[in-house]
């Protein structure tokens, strides 16, 4: 048999992309998807599936593009992830599961994201939901868990997973969201092009669906308390609240006007619209050059948000060299294509202003790579006598989040570690106090997606083991 | 959804609204404040609460009407909705027994600083306050405040009513004539940012401890966002998960009053935009479209 090659990613042009905010990725054609489906060589004992921590039955969902039955295939997939076409979209699937496709280990893996997009694309097409699991099955579990109320503190994909998984074993599950929309960094942190709101809204209807109760605008710790939702006969506290606290160098100038942290400059961008200002009230101020400092997934966000917000000339500014960079290689690509240039082996040491306390430049020093660290990457060393100053006139600091502590600090006795990370069993996401679960980055640290939703699953089943052991 | 129980306009373009959101009444304190989206695209925008009822569930705001979002909300009636109100955000201010606390209040300032007072006056303190506004129809809550202050003085800029002036000229006859040394145990001043500044600068003179309320731009006001961030003492603050209250002698107040600046053409460019809108509908409907 011929061999065929992994299909590639239509995309929408970058010279036109970079003035519209419409997807970049545009998704497998039918063909296209049935073809790298039949790629997949069905392994007996499947070692994809060891990199998904949410499970997916990767060759089963596959086996069905590749025999045309998609309504089995979004199924297969939806019996262990509830959100597939956001995970098909932002999941790093090539350090998840492709890494491990046996194809990987002579040529190219076989493309799992982008069929787990096509998926759930074709169902959304449909305009109808294929339900995960039999109604018996439904039914028998609601019997028995009818009417027991669990909490999840934060509508991330670490809460939507927790709550979906239990909803559908038949518990009666709240989330309480502080902002006004559902989904946290899916709505405020990830950008339109990358993952389209709407995706995420009619993921999150899905979700809905399954008898989860959302209600926005209820900040835990503030709004209701922990203890109060005890009071109120909830059983057990799921905590997905991520990490919200933006990390700043704490180099003088960093408070002159234009320099926002990644975590605003994407809040207004994406949850608020401001690419739409004055339509939408939200504005953003942005001049013709902007830096972007530091080189994760976010720091590629804010910079190709900077590109469609009008910037002449965006850059990112990184301490280490291309190698360390901490994106994913193909948002890496995917800002070089859309001009997005790269100033490698630079660490600001100042901001400088003008006399309205607008950012006019910056001053940096040239480093160089030392002995590796405790992240096993190498050290970036200053080199001395290096500084240098060049001008820019907006800047986006996106070089971390720490967890946010504002709800950990109102549960008397639970164990934070000293991030202010929530400080969990790993398998199961119990914390320090019983019936209080936590999961994603408030408990990590900034991870991914799929990271979250893997604790949000897990942190589910010993939440209904926790239940289980109560009634006895 | 919140519902608009009543609204009414006490002064010159600040308007009053007692809206229905029980969770948050039963929990805000003196100093805390809420976000509010009037619509699907709406800004969010803080207001400190001026008054809770915990039995009708209901908290009460003074919104003076500068931008666009806050002008827009002025057309608001009783009967209508608010799409979204979050809160209570911020730390509580400090209410203790400090003796005797000079309470300094500008503008719509005063609905912030009354809630303030009147737990102070609880707690036994004994309370001056000194008032200001514009002019004579841009005052609010002046009885409220009265009724919870052993001294009470009030200035306009203009003289149509009080004394004509500013706080801090009687801040500083105060300072000036009292025998009393000190003046009071604790100066709490909120209102404009140039008001607290200068505040402030009197009471860092004569080494009285002042609090002041920050109103820096905000986005969600939960700590995400690091819009909000103050340097105080020299170290960065967020004031929505910090603040709002803060020692007004450690401010950096120049970076506070650039920082406040930072969106002011584009402010302008949304309220032209919605001037624009508003015009252009009766002509449309004279023409016969839409």
């Amino acid at each position: 048999m011929e061999k065929i090659p992994r299909q590639k990613m239509p995309v929408q042009d970058a010279k036109e992309r970079i003035k519209n905010f419409s997807s970049v990725a545009l998704g497998y054609s039918e063909e296209q998807a049935v073809l790298e489906a039949k790629r997949c060589i069905q392994c007996k004992k499947p070692t994809c599936m060891g990199g998904c921590p949410v499970e997916v039955d990767i060759p089963g969902f596959i086996k069905k593009i590749a025999e045309k039955n998609f309504p089995e295939a979004i199924k297969i997939l939806k019996n262990k992830n509830n959100l597939p076409a956001i995970c098909g979209r932002v999941c790093p699937q090539e350090t998840q599961c492709e890494i491990k496709c046996v194809l990987a280990k002579k040529g190219q893996p076989v493309a799992i994201g982008r069929l787990e997009r096509f998926a759930a694309d074709w169902e959304m097409k449909q305009g109808r939901e294929q339900r995960a699991e039999s109604r018996e099955q439904r039914a028998e579990s609601r019997e028995q868990r009818a009417g027991i109320k669990v909490a999840v503190a934060g509508s991330g994909p670490a809460g939507l997973t927790c709550a979906a998984d239990l909803a559908k074993m038949g518990y009666d599950v709240t989330i309480f969201e502080s902002l006004h929309e559902t989904g946290g960094v899916l709505m405020y942190g990830i950008p339109e092009f990358r993952l389209p709101k709407k995706i995420v809204k009619t993921e999150i209807d899905y979700i809905k669906s399954l008898g989860v109760n959302i209600k926005t605008n209820v900040l835990i710790g503030k709004t209701k308390t922990v203890q109060e939702l005890f009071d109120e006969g909830y059983k057990a506290i799921f905590v997905g609240t991520g990490a919200g606290l933006p990390q700043f160098l704490g180099i003088p100038g960093e408070n002159l006007n234009r320099i926002y942290s990644a975590n605003e400059f994407l809040t207004r961008a994406n949850l608020m619209k401001a690419y739409k200002f004055p339509e939408y009230d939200t504005p953003i101020d942005i001049g013709k050059k902007v830096a972007v400092i530091g080189a994760g997934n976010v720091a590629m966000d804010a910079a190709r948000v900077s590109l469609r917000l009008g910037a002449d000339e965006v850059i990112i500014v990184y301490r280490r060299t291309e190698k360390e960079m901490p994106a994913r290689l193909e948002e890496i690509e995917h800002a070089k294509e859309e001009g997005v240039k790269l100033h490698l082996l630079t660490a600001p040491v100042r901001f400088i202003g003008d006399e309205n306390n607008n950012v006019t430049g910056m001053e940096c020093l040239k480093m160089e790579l030392g002995e590796p660290d405790s992240s096993g990457r190498r050290r970036p060393v200053p080199i001395k006598n290096s500084e240098f100053k060049f001008d820019v006139d907006t800047v986006v600091m996106a070089i971390g989040q720490s967890p946010n502590p504002l709800l950990p600090k109102t549960i008397r006795g639970l164990q934070v570690g000293k991030h202010g990370n929530i400080i969990t069993d790993e398998k199961t996401g119990a914390t320090s106090i019983p019936g209080i679960f936590a999961g994603g980055d408030i408990a990590t640290g900034a991870s991914t997606v799929i990271e979250a939703m893997g604790a949000g699953k897990r942190a589910a089943r010993a939440i209904d083991e926790y239940i289980k052991n109560l009634k006895r | 959804m919140f519902n608009i129980i009543e609204k009414s306009t006490p002064a010159t373009s600040i308007n009053k609204f007692v809206i229905e959101a029980p969770d948050i009444a039963k929990k805000t304190f003196p100093g805390q404040f809420v976000i509010l989206r009037l619509h699907e695209k709406g800004e969010r925008i803080p207001i400190t609460v001026a008054d809770t009822d915990r039995v009708k569930g209901t908290i009460t705001l003074f919104i003076q009407e500068v931008g666009k979002t806050t002008i827009e909300m002025g057309k608001l009636k009783s009967g209508d909705i608010i799409l979204d109100v979050v809160g209570p955000l911020g730390v509580p201010s400090d209410i203790e027994n400090f003796g005797t606390v000079i309470c300094i209040a500008g503008g719509v300032g005063v609905a912030v600083m009354y809630p303030i007072v009147k737990a102070l006056k609880e707690k036994g303190n004994k309370i001056i306050s000194i008032l200001g506004a514009r002019s004579k129809n841009f005052i609010v809550l002046e009885n409220e405040m009265k009724i919870n202050s052993d001294e009470f003085y009030i200035t306009t800029d203009d003289g149509s009513y009080g004394e004509k002036g500013f706080v801090s000229d009687v801040l500083k006859n105060l300072i000036a004539q009292s025998p009393a040394r000190p003046l009071a145990n604790l100066v709490y001043a909120i209102g404009p940012v140039p008001m607290m500044r200068v505040v402030s600068e009197i009471t860092k003179q004569h080494n009285l401890k002042t609090i002041v309320s920050l109103n820096p731009i905000m986005v969600d006001g939960t700590g995400m966002c690091g819009a909000c961030r103050v340097s105080v003492g020299g170290v960065t603050k967020f004031a929505c998960v910090d603040g709002p209250d803060f020692d007004g002698h450690l401010v950096n107040w120049p970076e506070l009053t650039s920082r406040l600046s930072v969106f002011k053409r584009k402010e302008k460019e949304s309220l032209d935009h919605s001037c624009k809108l508003l015009k252009m509908k009766p002509q449309m409907n004279a023409d016969g479209h839409r």
